[in-house]
């Protein structure tokens, strides 16, 4: 089992997940880092799962109950983009400062 | 002067029960009326009949049980005294309580009959006048502080009953005060009063202190048992206790307000002179008469001398009047003379005897006098006459009510008149007795004036007088009776019973008691009043006064000394109301606004120079600044803090982060 490279490549993938959530300004785009950061996690679970040979298999449970969890968010960040978009006629996140003082 | 007394109950042999239950729930009588009052000032007015259906439920109440009383007390004989203790001064309890024993329940009796009439003839005199409600208000109080002072087993307890009598006439005296006459006649009244009352007071704390007790049952027990302390300030104390009597009971020369009271309306004169008031000052006297006959017989010979004097001089004016409330206000005043005289004299019996008839028959004759006063709507009898024929009811007890008050027989004041003469014969008190006859034939003459003036020859007055409601005739009919029949509870030698009633008392009473009637002084009286009837209705009648209203016998210097009342009304104003008026309230007035005054503002400025330092060195600079900069620092430091609230997400992201970033730093190197 080689492990090095599968977490060199979920590392790599949270790395870029963080950069674009601080660095992209399309709401969407933010929304789409976070799934980046969601499937390095996942790629974690499976790849010890793996290692490990977990015999009830929690690494590939908590992957599933992730992906449902993304899934849900995904589409309620999606809903709030939307109305934030229909309201402002804009996806800047920088725009959104609703809840500034 | 020297008492010849015939020792009829001799301690020990005084019959009587303690009364049991009736007499233990006795101070239901005194209670009521205040409850009463209250109820009646809070939701009176509110009420069909506007409170009066209450004052009258309640006197109601109060006369049946004092019917049942005098029940008890004829048949079986209650003498007792409850108290109820509530709290000390000094070596001295307080004691309230109430008494049910003869003298007592006379009074309730005359209280409750006289005032329940009263109040019945009151709802129809008094409908539609100003301060209904209150006026009945007033009214239950009047009858209730009078049995406050008549249920008293202590010396505290009478003077307490005392006062509140004097307020009470203070408000009704003054029910119309919108008329200055009124207001001042109510003043007049109470500061008469307070005068006497000082008296009172005083002579209540010598008694007090010198026997250590409040109590007059053991007061009296102190006089009739020769201890020395009491003794040595008997007669004192006997004066000052008079002076007190002096004022209510309208003696001279402290008699001035009651000819004045009569501003007040003319239920409450009736009340006023018959039950609640005038006689409280009789009463006391008859309370307290074995102290007086024990061991301050001298004060009893000053008592007499000026119930002697005021039963001639206020007849006398009596005769000049021409106000009807007034001529009935003087005698009062002299008939008052006469109980007081009689307790003077030593005739216990005869006094209350007196105070007993003399209720009913003034009582009728103020009623009727309202009545007459109703209908022509004038207190001048100038502007009366002829009444005869449009007020028969009014006319024929007013009849009843006079020929009581002049003494003929069988009618109630022939009786008790003629034991106060038989007394005074007996006394030999000479001089005395022929003043008293002389007063007789005066107050014959001056109601036969009266009568002959309202009732008799033509109407001078104006508009169209008619017979008052039933509410009204009713109570004067129920008086009549009394007026007539009264007197027969108490003739020598045929039924005594009257005698027995008041002399049923825990302190035996020893006097002298006629056993039959006493011819000489029976006649004389006798004479007297049919002699006054007989002048009265000559002068007035036969020559013709009652149709033209003016006097025939006018003799100029007597009438006019009469008609200003002996100028005692100018002598006090004279002497002693405008020097104290114009001296003494002047420089107490002086001595109010250039000292206490400048005392008082010194100290407000004091304080308020005081608060200035205080609000300015320690509020303001002090509490307030720390206080203010306390919240604007907070205010400042908020103002800085919240710039960070840039609402920017990924501004929060990167903090989040760079506190992740830190925190996993400082755990991987440091720990």
């Amino acid at each position: 089992m080689i492990v090095q490279p599968v977490l060199v490549v979920a590392a790599a993938l949270f790395s870029l997940g963080i950069y674009g959530i601080l660095v992209r300004r399309n709401a969407v785009m933010v929304l789409l880092s976070i799934e980046l950061i969601l499937n390095s996690v996942n790629i974690n679970f499976i790849m010890f799962d793996t290692m490990l040979a977990d015999s009830l298999m929690q690494g590939q449970i908590f992957t599933i109950f992730i992906i449902t969890i993304a899934a849900a968010e995904v589409g309620i960040g999606l809903a709030i983009v939307l109305m934030l978009f229909r309201n402002r006629q804009t996806a800047n996140i920088n725009e959104f400062d609703l809840m500034k003082w | 002067m020297v008492k010849t007394n015939i020792n009829l109950f001799a301690e020990g042999e005084v019959v009587y029960t303690d009364g049991g239950a009736l007499a233990e729930f006795a101070w239901l009588l005194v209670v009521l009326p205040f409850i009463a009052a209250l109820v009646i000032t809070f939701v009176g007015k509110n009420l069909p009949l506007k409170g009066a259906e209450i004052a009258l439920g309640t006197i109601g109440i109060i006369f049946s049980y004092s019917l049942a009383l005098m029940y008890l007390h004829i048949t079986k004989g209650v003498a007792n005294e409850f108290f109820i203790n509530v709290g000390s001064i000094g070596q001295f309890d307080i004691e309230f309580g109430w008494v049910v024993d003869g003298l007592s329940i006379m009074m309730y009796f005359v209280v409750g009959l006289v005032a329940l009439l009263v109040f019945i003839y009151a709802t129809n005199y008094m409908e539609g006048e100003i301060r209904y409600t209150f006026f009945f208000t007033s009214l239950t109080l009047f009858a209730g502080s009078m049995l406050v002072l008549v249920s008293s087993p202590t010396l505290i307890q009478i003077l307490i009953g005392w006062e509140l009598v004097g307020v009470c006439s203070y408000l009704l005296i003054g029910h119309y005060w919108e008329v200055k006459d009124n207001s001042s006649a109510a003043m007049k009244a109470f500061i008469t009063n307070k005068i006497a009352d000082v008296g009172l007071m005083i002579g209540i704390i010598i008694l007090a202190l010198n026997t250590g007790t409040l109590r007059i049952s053991e007061v009296l027990y102190q006089a009739t048992h020769d201890y020395p302390a009491i003794k040595n300030i008997a007669f004192a104390a006997g004066v000052l206790l008079f002076i007190g009597a002096m004022g209510k009971s309208a003696q001279f020369p402290l008699h001035v307000w009651l000819p004045d009271a009569m501003a007040g309306p003319t239920p409450v004169s009736a009340l006023m002179h018959a039950a609640t008031m005038v006689t409280a000052g009789v009463y006391l006297l008859a309370r307290m008469f074995p102290f007086y006959q024990g061991i301050a017989n001298d004060a009893l010979d000053i008592v007499m001398l000026f119930g002697v004097i005021t039963l001639l001089t206020a007849g006398l004016i009596a005769i000049v009047q021409d106000d009807l409330k007034k001529v009935l206000a003087y005698s009062t005043v002299s008939q008052l003379g006469y109980m007081v005289a009689a307790i003077g004299s030593g005739a216990y019996t005869a006094a209350l005897f007196h105070l007993w008839t003399h209720a009913f028959f003034k009582a009728l004759l103020f009623l009727g006098a309202g009545s007459v006063i109703h209908a022509v709507h004038s207190n001048s009898m100038l502007e009366m006459g002829g009444l005869r024929k449009v007020m028969p009811k009014t006319f024929s007890t007013f009849i009843i009510g006079t020929i009581a008050l002049a003494g003929l027989p069988p009618f109630a004041g022939f009786f008790s008149k003629d034991e106060i003469l038989a007394s005074f014969n007996h006394e030999g008190e000479t001089t005395f007795f022929y003043i008293a006859v002389l007063g007789a034939f005066i107050t014959a003459f001056y109601m036969t004036r009266a009568v002959c003036l309202t009732f008799l020859g033509e109407y001078r007055g104006h508009g169209h007088p008619h017979e008052s409601d039933s509410m009204m005739t009713t109570p004067l009919v129920v008086l009549a009776v009394f007026a007539a029949a009264s007197g027969w509870v108490n003739i020598p030698g045929v039924y005594t019973g009257f005698t027995k009633w008041v002399t049923t008392r825990k302190t035996p009473i020893i006097e002298y008691h006629p056993e039959s009637f006493d011819l000489f002084a029976l006649g004389l009286g006798l004479t007297a009043g049919l002699l006054g009837i007989s002048l009265g209705y000559y002068l007035y009648q036969l020559q013709g006064s009652a149709e033209t209203g003016d006097d025939k016998i006018k003799i100029e210097p007597i009438w006019k000394v009469l008609e200003n009342k002996y100028y005692i009304d100018d002598f006090y104003f004279k002497f002693i109301i405008d020097p104290i008026k114009i001296n003494i309230a002047k420089a107490v007035d002086a001595f109010n606004t250039n000292v206490i005054d400048r005392f008082v503002n010194g100290f407000g400025q004091l304080a308020s120079f005081m608060g200035a330092v205080v609000y300015n060195s320690i509020d303001q600079n002090g509490i307030d600044k720390v206080l203010n900069m306390s919240s604007s620092g907070t205010d400042s430091f908020g103002g800085k803090v919240k710039l960070l609230q840039t609402g920017r997400t990924q501004q929060y992201l990167m903090l989040f982060l760079g506190g992740v970033v830190t925190i996993s730093l400082l755990i991987l190197f440091i720990i």
